[in-house]
This record gives structure tokens, sequence and C-alpha cells, in this order.
């Protein structure tokens, strides 16, 4: 498939830049953001990047995520970086990373497990950065983080 | 240590600390008191085995022991919470032993209430007493845990015991030898955990003839469910049976260890050779089960 830029992403005066997110992953982003009426949300897909080769961005206006938000978009696209915006001007630029503890933020797969059966928030913790896996600390099964359900 | 969870949660240092406790409590030089301390077990699922170990663990240091069992939480059946279940317990109760079918349910009870927990057994996950009482039946015969070649015979794909056993020694820099029907074999996950630890292992197609250099033989049940076809049940049930004949010409100090209930993947004429050991190895459990309530109880 020939890339295109779908859109011309325009520059936001107050809000938050996800960049450098993998191409085609863009709109589970913006599934596991909480939006609100305020928030004018742009995306851009599959743009040129010279980190990436292609890459997707968003920019969300009079937004500031949360970190359980961040946490979950870290888990999804490790190689995206948050920016901060104000008057036009970037006040912060953070490269993502995964937490080495994910707290309530994933769905444990096994349905045998204590989490799902008694419904208590689940734990999960880093257990390969580079594999990207994470081990439930209450069955202690392992999953790969891009098969398995996030909440924010 | 507080509770008693996973065999991840365990150091090196911590699992000979608890096996010299056991050798004590065993040798009658610790005699641990829990006069007037009662433990719960909360037997969510059936094991009667493991439930009498238990009891008779708390019973051999005259302590005593309340027992609520069956299939189903019956409180959990008047819509009471799990965590409420637990909570309650923990206030006539000084320790929580509790075996479950739902897998991390110990984490969550030792998470819940403020008095220590043991895993006996979730689901498909831990059972850590049972690797402790095999580490300890294995040091006391080997005099060490260090370099030893364990051959793990049976289920070894759905086999919980067997995993965490591979585990544990893996910390010793053991060598493995795994004896299994070809669609029950070690999973990968265990495989590549014990490849990234450099731990050699060898997977080898029957028992007979591989035995010469092993200094333990775990066997363990087939369970005869697993099979699609009852003919090759038979047929693979065959190569897996251990026979006093295969233990010519093996180690000396070999001992053949079983968690019990055996069903016939031990022919019993093992049973009257120096190598057997899983009726002591029962028996060990109950040294192990001391030690480990006696140290979460801050008794030794
Ligand atoms: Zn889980």
């Amino acid at each position: 498939m020939k890339p295109v830029k779908l859109i011309k992403v325009n520059a936001i005066k107050n809000g938050t830049v996800i960049d450098h997110i993998p191409a085609g992953k863009v709109l589970k982003v913006v599934d596991l953001v909480n939006l609100t009426g305020e928030n004018s949300v742009m995306i851009g897909m599959n743009l040129t990047s010279a980190k990436l080769g292609r890459k997707d961005i968003i920019k969300i206006e009079n937004r500031v995520l949360s970190a359980d938000e961040v946490n979950v978009i870290a888990m999804l696209a490790p190689e995206a970086s948050l920016i901060i915006i104000k008057d036009f001007a970037v006040v912060s630029k953070q490269q993502l990373t995964i937490p080495r503890e994910i707290d309530g933020l994933i769905v444990c797969p096994n349905p045998k497990c204590i989490t799902n059966i008694e419904g208590i928030k689940s734990r999960f913790t880093l257990s390969s950065e580079d594999k990207k896996i994470v081990r439930c600390a209450y069955c202690e099964k392992k999953y790969e983080i891009d098969d398995v359900e996030m909440i924010v | 240590m507080k509770n008693l969870i996973s065999m991840r949660d365990l150091s090196k240092d911590e699992i000979l600390h608890l096996m010299d406790i056991a050798g004590e409590i065993e040798k009658g030089n610790i005699v641990p008191d829990m006069q007037r301390k009662l433990a719960a077990l909360l037997f969510f699922e059936p094991s009667t085995r493991t439930m009498f170990s238990f009891d008779t663990a708390m019973k051999r240091m005259n302590g005593n022991t309340v027992i609520m069992s069956g299939t189903k939480n019956t409180s959990a059946q008047k819509g009471e919470s799990f965590a409420d279940t637990l909570l309650t317990i923990a206030q006539y109760a000084d320790i929580i032993i509790m075996r479950s079918p739902i897998e991390g349910s110990s984490r969550y009870a030792a998470e819940v209430v403020d008095i220590p927990v043991v895993n006996a057994g979730d689901g498909a996950n831990q059972h850590p007493t049972q690797a402790l009482l095999d580490l300890y039946s294995i040091v006391k015969t080997q005099g060490t845990l260090e370099n030893l070649t364990i051959g793990l015979a049976g289920d070894l794909r759905f086999g919980r015991t067997v995993h965490s056993l591979a585990q544990a020694m893996a910390l010793f820099g053991a060598k493995f030898k795994f004896f299994s029907p070809s669609f029950l074999q070690m999973p990968s996950y265990i495989k590549d955990d014990l490849a990234e630890k450099n731990i050699q292992f060898e997977e080898c197609p029957e028992l007979d003839g591989n035995l010469d250099d092993l200094d333990i033989l775990y066997v363990t049940r087939v369970q005869r469910e697993r099979f699609a076809d009852p003919e090759e049940y038979e047929k693979a049930r065959g190569s897996y049976i251990l026979r006093k004949s295969m233990l010519d010409g093996v180690k000396d100090n070999l001992r053949v260890m079983h968690p019990l209930p055996r069903v016939d993947e031990i022919h019993t004429d093992v049973d009257v050779t120096q190598y057997a050991y899983y009726f002591q190895q029962a028996k060990n459990g109950v040294y192990t089960r001391q030690a480990i309530i006696s140290i979460l109880m801050g008794e030794v």
C-alpha cells in the first residue's frame, strides 16, 4: 500500500501530543483515552518518520492525560513520546516507558484467576521489557502485552 | 517471611534456612510449641493428603486446627464476599492454610488478612509446600541440593509439582532429564526459563536405559483422561512405568520420589528396593510443614 498523508495535523494551543506512535496503532490509543466535548482531537496516520519509517500522531486539545492513561499508552506503544503544549510551545517532552508495576490497567486473560472471579483490581509486573511480557501478580501467568485487554 | 504463597518469592537462602529448620525439627533439636495456636485449614477443593499432612504438622506441635472443606465455599453461596469470609476467619485463627482451585487466591488472601497465609495449592498455579518437601527430601538423601542430576517422569505438561521442582532445582544448578509422552512434554515457558539460567536438560523417549546418571528420579502420574485414544494411553503408559528391572546399574544414591497417590506408574516391586523413597517423602512433608508454620508464626 502506498503511504499517504491522510490529514495535515495542525498545531494546537494547549494540550497533549503523542508522537512516534507506530503506524496503525493510533486508533487503539484514541480508544483508551477518556475524551470529553472540550477535547478536539487530531489524528495523523502513516506519516513519514525518520525514527520509525512510518508513524501515527495524535494531538488532544485542552487535555493533560492521567498517569493511568499515559501508562496504557506506554504499554501499547512504548516507542511513543508524550509532549505537553502550552501557548503553542512545547513545555515538556517525555519518552514513554512501560511501568514495572501495572495496577488495575490489564484484564487478566486467565478465567481461573482470582481477579476475574472475585472482580478485584488486577496487578501485573513487567517481566520482559524487550519482549513486552507481563506477569499477573495473582495467578502468575505471563502474557504478551499486545494480547491483553486494557482498561483505564 | 510473612506468608508462603509462591516458590517464586523465595530466595535460595530462605529455602536453605527452611531446610535447616525442618532438619532440626526432625532430629528433635528444635521443638516448636504451638499450644493455644489455631490453624484454619480452608480447603475449597478436596485434597485429603495435603490436609492430613498440615493437620498432623500442627498437632505434632501441640497446636489445634479448625477445618472448612468442600468444593463450594459455603459462605460464598450466601453471597458473602471471599474477603469477608477471610476477615472473619482471621478473627478466630492464628494462621490460614488454604487450598483453592482459584489461581492467585492465596496471594489475595494474604493481602486481605494480617495473619500469615500458607498456599496449600491454588489451581494450576503453585503448591509451594509440596515443592519444599520435595527439596527437603532431596537434600536429606543427597546431602546437598547443588549440581544434581534429576529425572522428571510422567505428565510434565500439566504437572504443577514437576514445574515447581524444576524451577526450584534450577536455583541450585541441577541437570535434568525429562521422560514423558510427546504431547505431555515440559511446556516451553519452563524450558525457556531453564535455558535462560543455563540449565541443561534433555528429553528422553523412555525410562529404560536412561537412568544410570540420575541422583533423583521423580515420577508423577499420567492421567488416562489426558489421552484422546485409550489405545495410545496403554502404549504410552508402558514406557513410563518404573520397574525394578530398570534399576540395574543405577547410582547407589539414586532415590525414586513420587508426590502420591500412586496408581501404577511405579510398580510395587520397586517398593522393596533401597531406591524407593516415596513414603518417607510423605513423612518429610510433615517436618517441612512444621518448619513452615513455625517460621511464619515467629516460633523459630
Ligand atoms: Zn491472573
